[in-house]
Order: structure tokens, then sequence, then C-alpha cells
């Protein structure tokens, strides 16, 4: 038999052990507190938005178009110039980007080429968005002639977002799980009729998720379309892919640093920033909740 | 993991009716050797596998036994840097110069872990003929009953076919992989440890389903389960560590007068 420790080698240990459990109670606290820290900006520019915002928001304000010199009256024009400019680079990049995602994930051997169209994909994500509005600029209102308009507005958003949804999409075909493709392989299918009828179906919902993701990123980008398709005011909306269009964040630069009277026009300003982030917020949450549905039906 | 009181069971070797089947070869291997990169799988495999009845590719975990059945048809392509090296012959033609997707048809696998597609039962049982190239809704109907039938599992499902193949049990699931791979008419049913993840009922369930199909085709299965290797095939071929194929005959045979003195201790549980 052990003796028993004397009283007080108990409370020595005890001692320790709490000073060592407080020790993990606070460091345990602050790694709380600083992962609160995304909720509580994202709720702070919410507050402050809503707060300053929504004295502007008015059935009229979404409807009608700017008046007196954009003093007054609503943002009609820049909201279907940034749904506009959303769809065209989402319909401009989905298809690539998909078909890339699935050569990587199905077909790609690893090599370096693969590496290097990796690492391409990679740094493209990090490029700055300013770089992209001044090739839009170079490459699709001068080299190919579109001028400042909708069209080279989408083709210049859509490169932006081409990593986004790449990535996205290879991920989500990547996780489809190997038993499918071996299943349909096994069955004497062929690689492209597998990925088709079997991978492409189950990648599915992952890809719209970043293709939607995707566009909630270029509707909200100023400087892309500054050089190549933004319009400081336009008393009509486009009438073909080769006109000039206005766009919420380009609205809201504009509103904010050209116009000669910026605080008759700071309601309006965030008035729309709030329009601008309802949208993208919408976007998000959209796909959140579309996500957790297809999950919980999907059982793999 | 074998525990001594199984031993002795085992020495009462098959537990079936020795059936009179027909021995023509099917798939005869002649001196195949496998390699992952430099690393060398499987060694100088010669095996013929007759075209009716059930033979057992048995041995311990890491012999090569699942690399040796996905090399039949040819599966271990997909995977970057494996090789197979020696002859296989498929009803006399050279089986590594058939086309792989060709030859699949001809010689169906049943994995691991049921892995039916996230489409109803009705889908998965009839993607092998569309990919085929059948199209006639009542073609497809017939091929779907026979397949559901032959894997004994038509009775379970034949009101919920429309139901999503997730939403049955998993024994069930193996054995609508069983009647999926069947939907094709191949002559060869390749199954790897296919009752492994599988609770003993459902297990003995895909036994019968082997043995039976195993009358019309070739059944080789894949299993670490001597009982099972027992229970279920015709012929038994004993991989060991290393990937060699140390001994091959009628099951009955090899388990009660092994000549190879490591099949006598692995069927004793001394090893495996």
């Amino acid at each position: 038999m052990v003796p028993w420790k004397d009283e007080k080698a108990t409370s020595r240990m005890n001692k320790q052990g709490s000073r060592r459990k407080s020790i993990q109670v606070i460091a345990f606290s602050f790694l709380g507190v600083a992962s609160l820290s995304a909720l509580i900006v994202l709720g702070l520019i919410l507050y402050f938005m809503i707060a300053q915002g929504s004295k502007a928001i008015s059935w009229g304000f979404i409807t009608q178009f700017p008046r007196h010199r954009m003093t007054e009256g609503g943002i009609y024009p820049a909201l279907v110039g940034s749904f506009y400019l959303g769809a065209g680079a989402v319909l401009v990049a989905f298809p690539l980007a998909v078909s890339s995602a699935i050569w990587l994930s199905e077909y790609a051997r690893t090599g370096w080429w693969v590496r290097t169209i990796r690492v391409g994909v990679n740094t493209l994500a990090g490029v700055p968005s300013i770089v992209f509005g001044l090739l839009g600029f170079a490459f699709f209102v001068k080299v190919l002639g579109f001028g400042v308009s909708v069209l080279a507005g989408a083709f210049t958003l859509a490169l932006l977002i081409l990593p986004i949804i790449i990535r996205s999409s290879e991920e989500a075909l990547r996780s489809v799980p190997r038993g499918f493709r071996e299943g349909s392989l096994a069955l004497g299918a062929t690689q492209w009729h597998t990925v088709r009828t079997i991978v492409l179906p189950a990648a599915l919902p992952g890809i719209l998720t970043g293709a939607v993701l995707g566009v909630s990123r270029a509707v909200g980008e100023t400087a892309p379309i500054m050089f190549t398709a933004a319009a400081f005011y336009m008393a009509k909306l486009p009438k073909s892919p080769f006109d000039k269009v206005m766009a919420l964040p380009y609205h809201i630069y504009v509103m904010a640093t050209e116009s000669p009277n910026y605080w008759c026009t700071k309601d309006l300003q965030f008035g729309t920033a709030l329009v601008l982030l309802g949208l993208v917020l919408t976007l998000n949450l959209g796909v959140v909740v579309w996500r957790t549905r297809l999950r919980r039906r999907k059982k793999w | 993991m074998i525990m001594a009181t199984e031993t002795k069971s085992l020495q009462t070797t098959a537990e079936w009716v020795a059936r009179n089947l027909p021995s023509e070869t099917i798939i005869d291997v002649e001196g195949l050797n496998f390699y992952y990169g430099r690393e060398r799988i499987l060694h100088d495999i010669s095996l013929s596998i007759s075209g009716k009845g059930v033979t057992a590719i048995m041995g311990p975990s890491g012999c090569g036994k699942s690399t040796f059945l996905r090399t039949l048809n040819r599966m271990y392509e997909l995977t970057p840097g494996a090789r197979a090296e020696g002859r296989i012959s498929f009803l006399g033609e050279d089986l590594f110069r058939i086309d792989s997707v060709a030859l699949r048809r001809e010689i169906g696998m049943v994995f691991q872990q049921p892995n039916p597609f996230p489409k109803s039962i009705y889908e998965n049982i009839a993607y092998g003929p569309r990919v085929h190239g059948i199209r006639r809704r009542s073609q497809l109907n017939e091929i779907v009953e026979e397949s559901l039938r032959r894997a004994a599992l038509w009775d379970e499902v034949k009101d919920s076919l429309r139901k999503s193949a997730f939403s049955i049990s998993g024994g069930q699931q193996q054995r609508l992989c069983i009647a999926r791979a069947l939907a094709v008419r191949p002559q060869v049913l390749l199954m790897d440890e296919p009752s492994s993840s599988l609770d003993p009922k459902a297990s003995a369930q895909i036994e019968a389903t082997a043995r039976e199909l195993s009358e019309e085709l070739a059944v080789v299965i894949v299993t670490h389960n001597l009982h099972q290797a027992a229970r279920v095939s015709d012929y038994v071929a004993v991989f060991m560590t290393g990937g060699e194929l140390v001994e091959d005959g009628p099951t009955k045979k090899v388990f009660e007068q092994p000549e190879d003195p490591r099949v006598q201790d692995y069927l004793e549980g001394r090893f495996g």
C-alpha cells in the first residue's frame, strides 16, 4: 500500500494546478474574444450603414434616376449597371473557370505544368484589383476596341473572379468521393462520361456557391471598372454592351469625391452603400442557406 | 487477427457441398509483376481463374491482393506511378491490349465500401446499360428488375425504385452495387472485400449472392477473412506479405492439406 500523502502536499499540488488552470482560462478567453472580432467588425459596419443610410432608403431611391446633379433622386441606373456587370462577369468567367477546375482536378496528372498553373491561379487571386483595371483598360478597352463599356467591364471583372471560381470549383470537384468515380469507371464508362454524369452533378452545389461568391465580389469592386466600364452619370440605361454604365461602388466614389457639394449627398452615399452591402450580404447569405439545405440532403 | 478459438473450426474447412462446375479458365495470369514507382508490390504471380465458381484471393493485409484484383480490370491505371508487367489473357486475348473501357464492361467490380451513385435506386442500375447505349425504357426496366433479382434485392426495393440509393441500409447498398455491376452483364465479377464494412447478417447475404452468381459467371473475391473464404469459395489463392502467391487450388484441398508451411501457419492463425 502506498501511504497517503500529507494534506500539505495535496494543497500544494492543487495550488499549482489552479495557477496553470487560470492561465488556461486567460488564454482561452483571449482567443475567444479574438475570434469574435470579425463578428464585431461586421456588426459595426452594419450598424453605421443602417444608422446613416436608412434615411435615404425608399422605394423611389432604388427605382429613380439621380436628379439635380446627383444631389437628389435614386440610384436605379447604378443598380441595374451593377447587375449587368456582375452577370456579365460571371457569364464570362464561369465556363472558363469550371473547365479549368475540371481539368485540374480530373485530368491533370501531377507535374511542373500543373504546378505552374496552380501557382498562376493563386497569384492571380492576389493581384490588386486596380491592376486588373489597368489591364482591362489596356487590353479590352484599347487593344480589342471594346471602348469603355459594359463588355469591357464584365471581361475585366471576369478576370478578377476567375481564380475565386476556379478554386472553389476545384475544391468542390475534389470533395466528390473517389468511390463515385471508380464505380462509374468500373462499369465501363469513359472518364469524360464519368465526369459529366457523376462528378459534375455531385459537385454542382459547391461550384455554384463559388460562382455566387464571385458575383458578389465583382459587384462590390470599384477599381476594375473605373477605367473600363463606369460612367459618372447617365440619363439612360445602357442600350448595348458597348455603352458605358453606372455602377453602385463607383457611384459612391463619385459622390464622395467629385461632387461639388459633398455634404449634400452624404445621405445618398450611405444609402447607396447600404444597398450595395445589402446586395452582397444577401447573395452570401443565400448561398449559405442553400448550401446547408443541399448538405442535409446528400449523405456521403 | 484470428483468435485461437476460431482456429479449430477453420480446420473443418469448406462449409459447403462441393459443386460440379465446369472449370474452363477465363483469366490466365502468367508471371505478373506489379510496381508502384520503384516499389514492387506483386512478385511473379501466375494463376488461372475459372470461368465459373468463386475464387477467393486471401492473405494478410498488405500482401497485394487488392492490387492483384485491380490489375484484372485495369483499375490500377488510375493510380499514377502504377505499372504492371507480365501476361494476362482474358478469353484467350491479351488483357493489356483490350481497350480498358471495353474490358471493364466484361469484368465488373464491387468495392470495399458500398459506393452507390447519388441517384435513385433505379438510376443506379440503369447507369451502366445507359453508358453502353441502351435507351429504351422497357429494356431498361427489364434490366433493372433482372439485375436486382440476381443480386437478391428485388423484393426489398421493388416499391422504392425511385428513392435515393442512400436511403437503404449498408448491406442493401452493397447488393445494389452488385446489381449495378451485373446490369452490364459482365463475365467476371471482382469483389474487393465486399463485406468488410457490413454486419455478419448482411455479410452472409453477400456471400450467398456471390455463390449463386458464380454458377453463371466467374466471381473473384478478395478477403482477409479466412472463414469467409472457406464459406464462399471453390478455389483459393493465398498471397503472402511481399506480394507472392504461395499456394492456390481447390478450397477444400488448400484448407485441409496445404502444401506450403507458410499457408499452414497462416490458416492456423500464427500470422496475418
